[in-house]
């Protein structure tokens, strides 16, 4: 059967459906020194794709920030890990898994949260938190209910199998992300410095053993896939994506811990995309050694397996291993304990190629370095004609609603403004008992047991700022996340993104990308916060163009004693409640825009840096001296929204209200000044007690500060403007999404 | 007090029964792994929550044949205090240690949240600590939690008096709205007939302290503690 694989003759056809370009084959030629055969061309095509490659997107990833005091291991890893202190790290990261979801979402999201948790283990940490960032067409639309229904219950039972807390996230509701949806699921774990390990092979005559599921024709050229756009044939391309299961790798991940920390390997691997061909070469290269192995010793799920098949699978829930010398047995008997699949498939070498056998005859050999060195490409870029227009919108076309209180109900009522109850609740987000501020607040918080030390921790993202002003919107995506931390009065101290964007072949697209990779890395720099890891997706397209440029923000927080946290909701009838920051003046790039008045264009708000980081330092001291009882930013709907969200708790089925009476400051448009989405602004409540000491201090940090009004009553008044029952604003934010959801 | 705490394949709140007995309440802790018989002489042995065995075929269906639950329906035999919590509810209830069954929860979804349930009765190791009619805040987080049992089964339960908490609201009224996975008569945990085996879906594993928004489940452990410890059995 194999020989007859072996026997396909590569052409340009050929070449052309791996995806590679006529020049890039040249390239292959030239690295061999002969014409690949089709095995050794399946290797370079998945290695080669944008999603294992980066080939589109290297260069620019080089500008941004990765070095810090905090930062142990950096971009280029599984995962990132940075010193938390007492001896202990966190890993985290993100990764996208868009185009599988978005032809089979149960599976594709449930098989994005198992890859993300194997980089994270696969570093030697415990996964203690998940998190993800979701975005789809209009929740009106049936086909995206059924895609949102299946992407959640996906994500839901791989890490409520797992025993992974899910305790943050986000989702998005807008055209731009029809036919396209955007799945990005990020994973923290917790691990002591000394427990780290890296994905390297070394050692010449070391053991290569690979463990977890057995190996099938499932996920083949996965990684290709993820890097074209989706059209009609995608959903011929289902076998493209790979199937779940949870439990499997809950084995495997006590399997892999157990082995890490009973020290006995030299390095580790997951197979993610690309499979067993990534894992091994990139283990290769890190490690400036070879690697060969035979494929006969794969296990595999079904008979007549060609090695072109099982090198490309990307079957999910196994890893690749090098075990220390005379550890080999050691290593079996821990797969023994947990009933896993092990088969030594072969060593490492000094020759720097990866070299592939089955049964003994050679079927493929190649230097292990040119498959992880994908050509760099600088595409070209231009201007999009449009982001001109969206500059010369004028506001006054808009005419200020009378019922202001009915913008804000509809307001609240948006589904991507609404509570995500309905997804919460179907994510466990208290195993493992460390869940101290769960889903509902700015960021969600988890204890370190053992010490006082807390993680907090977001994810966000804006692509509609993006698509107005990509360099302003992505500075926001960044001040934002960190702005999150510093309302549950916590240190951000570093981040992991994912940039999903159109196809980067497209001039228009490239541009979007450059920008927003500038915004990022200039917050980043403001900010003092590096980036240690990350994903990139492109080609996220439907046949009406490229989804909104949309960078992804997961940000690490942290609290040198958690007991300084602090939830958004008020706490007490009586409590002053003071705006940190100005009143909006304009409308351009906000949801109210959208939401009322269906435009989604404009200025988008600006960002002043320092003006931020002034806020954020005002914060921690205000968390740290205990002189905040709650702390709110102001995002999607701007003031308005936020108060009514400061008004209830976030806890699920146990929405407690408190009303607000407060004055609405500034002059201009009033719908600027509620709904507007001017940015570095937070809501807080103060005890009377504390008042004066509450202004000392944000005063000293430079921050602009007006008391605005008091905790109380059962309604939310906001000047003359608004007077709403709290239940009522209450009602709508917790149960869109349900109705929506149960039509 | 000694607990042997079992650890399936897919056991995935061992560690948090760990934490609770061992950091929080301050007790003996033995961890037992499903392939070993031996209890290590317990006074309680703690069946925890999770996915054993993925929940493949039935939840609990293929955790009651590890070679650890035959240890422990002798230890129960023999008059041992055994707590089963979620997926250990799940299991007790596939060995036969307690009637009934665990089916997926009205509505079909994952559900965790915090839910109220009433003490209904004190007179058994695992509640004496509480009040009849005492209402605790406990979270739950489970997509099979909707008890059911025949007719005459559930007339058993209550002849015997085994029905030990419901699902309530926050004044303690056992309520059609207050039922969040479709429980029979909200029946959120029971007992066996010599009220040494408990299970229950909510888990006081996850409430033991006020830092987790909950102290209640600390009354199921003090009630443990506090119970006779001439329960403890010889092995």
């Amino acid at each position: 059967m194999s020989s007859s694989i072996m026997d396909v003759e590569v052409t340009p056809k050929v070449v052309k459906e791996h995806g590679l370009k006529p020049e890039e084959y040249d390239h292959i030629v030239k690295i061999l020194g002969r014409k690949p055969n089709i095995t050794e061309l399946g290797l370079y095509s998945v290695m080669w794709s944008e999603h294992c490659g980066y080939k589109h997107s290297r260069a620019l990833l080089k500008t941004l920030p990765t070095k810090g005091d905090k930062v142990l291991q950096g971009p280029g890893e599984n995962a990132g890990i940075m010193d938390i202190g007492e001896g202990w790290a966190v890993a985290f990261k993100v990764e996208s898994h868009n185009h599988p979801s978005a032809i089979e979402p149960y599976q594709g999201a449930a098989t994005g949260v198992g890859g993300i948790l194997r980089d994270i283990f696969t570093m030697g940490a415990r996964p203690v938190a998940n998190l993800n960032s979701l975005r789809f067409g209009p929740l009106t639309d049936p086909k995206v209910k059924r895609l949102f229904a299946g992407v959640v219950h996906g994500i839901a039972d791989y890490g409520n199998c797992m025993g992974i807390p899910t305790v943050a996230g986000e989702v998005v509701f807008d055209d731009s992300y029809s036919e396209n949806c955007l799945v990005n699921a990020m994973s923290v774990g917790l691990l002591k410095h000394d427990q780290i390990i890296r994905g390297k092979a070394t050692g010449v005559g070391n053991a290569v053993i690979y463990i977890g599921a057995t190996t099938g024709r499932d996920g083949i050229h996965g990684a290709t896939f993820a890097s074209t756009e989706i059209t009609d044939e995608s959903t011929e391309k289902r076998s493209a994506v790979q199937v779940a299961d949870p439990f499997m790798e809950k084995l495997l991940m006590e399997a892999t811990l157990e082995l890490i920390h009973g020290d006995l390997l030299v390095g580790i691997q997951d197979m993610g995309a690309a499979g067993l061909t990534c894992s091994t070469c990139e283990m290769a290269s890190r490690g400036g050694a070879g690697i060969e192995i035979d494929v006969a010793k794969v296990p595999q799920r079904e008979k007549g397996m060609t090695p072109y098949e099982i090198l490309l699978s990307e079957s999910q829930e196994r890893m690749l291993l090098v075990a220390k010398p005379g550890c080999e047995q050691k290593v079996h008997d821990v797969l023994a304990k947990w009933d896993l699949h092990a088969a030594t498939i072969g060593v490492v070498t000094d020759t720097g190629r990866m070299i592939v056998k089955e049964n003994g005859k050679l079927v493929a050999d190649v230097p292990a370095d040119s498959l992880t060195e994908a050509p760099v490409y600088h595409p070209a870029k231009s201007e999009p004609a449009i982001l001109k227009e969206y500059k010369k919108f004028d506001e006054a076309t808009v005419a200020v609603p009378k019922d202001l209180n009915e913008v804000l109900e509809k307001l609240m009522a948006d589904p991507t403004i609404a509570s995500k109850r309905w997804v919460y609740r179907q994510y466990d987000h208290m195993v493992r008992s460390n869940t101290l501020i769960r889903p509902g607040s700015d960021a969600a918080v988890i204890r370190v047991k053992g010490t006082q030390l807390g993680l907090a921790m977001t994810i966000d993202g804006l692509g509609s700022y993006c698509a107005l002003d990509p360099y302003e919107g992505a500075k926001i995506v960044v001040a934002e996340a960190a702005r999150n931390i510093a309302c549950s009065g916590a240190q951000a101290i570093g981040m992991t993104d994912c940039l999903n964007f159109g196809n980067p072949e497209k001039p228009e697209v490239y541009y979007y990308f450059d920008r927003v990779i500038a915004g990022l890395g200039d917050a980043c720099r403001a900010f003092g916060i590096p980036i240690t890891g990350g994903n990139v997706s492109l080609y996220n397209e439907n046949p009406t163009g490229a989804i909104d440029p949309t960078p992804i923000v997961g940000m690490m927080g942290l609290f040198q004693n958690v007991e300084n946290r602090v939830t958004q909701w008020f706490k007490k009838e009586g409590d002053f409640i003071y705006l940190l920051g100005e009143i909006g003046q304009s409308i351009g790039g906000s949801r109210y825009l959208k939401v009322t008045h269906g435009k989604k264009t404009g200025l988008c708000p600006t960002l002043n840096l320092e003006t931020e980081l002034k806020l954020h330092k005002s914060l921690k001291a205000l968390a740290e001296s205990h002189l905040i009882q709650s702390a709110h930013d102001c995002s999607d709907g701007g003031f308005a929204v936020a108060l009514a969200e400061s008004c209830f708790t976030g806890v699920t089925h146990e929405a407690q209200v408190l009303g607000a009476t407060v004055t609405l400051l500034g002059t201009g448009r009033v719908d600027a000044r509620l709904f507007g989405e001017a940015q570095s602004r937070v809501i807080v409540s103060v005890k009377p007690s504390d008042a004066v000491k509450f202004e000392e201090i944000v005063k000293k940090n430079g921050v602009p500060v007006e008391r605005i009004g008091v905790v109380g009553g059962a309604e939310m008044v906001i000047g003359s403007e608004v007077k709403l029952p709290v239940v009522k604003l209450a009602d709508l934010f917790f149960t869109s999404i349900e109705k929506t959801m149960a039509l | 007090m000694r607990f042997s705490v079992t650890v399936f394949p897919g056991s995935n709140c061992d560690h948090d029964c760990e934490y609770v007995l061992r950091d929080v309440e301050k007790q003996d802790v033995q961890m037992i792994w499903h392939k070993d018989t031996d209890l290590k002489n317990p006074d309680c042995v703690v069946v925890p929550g999770g996915f054993s065995y993925g929940d493949y075929l039935r939840t609990g269906a293929i955790a009651r044949f590890s070679p650890v639950m035959k240890s422990v329906a002798d230890f129960a035999a023999k008059g041992g205090l055994v707590i089963g919590i979620c997926n250990g509810f799940q299991i007790l209830c596939e060995a036969g240690l307690l009637p009934g069954a665990l089916i997926r929860n009205k509505g079909l979804k994952f559900i965790c949240q915090n839910v109220y349930i009433r003490v209904e009765n004190n007179q058994t190791p695992f509640t004496n600590a509480c009040k009849v009619g005492q209402t605790l805040k406990i979270p739950i987080a489970h997509g099979e939690g909707n008890y059911f049992i025949d007719a005459e089964g559930l007339k058993s339960l209550k002849d015997n008096n085994q029905i030990i908490v419901r699902y309530c609201d926050e004044k303690g009224n056992v309520t059609p709205e207050a039922n969040p996975n479709g429980s029979l008569e909200n029946i959120a945990g029971i007992c066996n007939v010599n009220r040494n085996v408990f299970g229950l879906m909510p888990h006081p594993d996850r409430s033991g302290e006020d830092i987790l928004g909950s102290h209640d489940g600390h009354l199921i452990w003090q009630s443990i503690l506090a119970a006779k410890v001439g329960a403890k059995c010889a092995d």
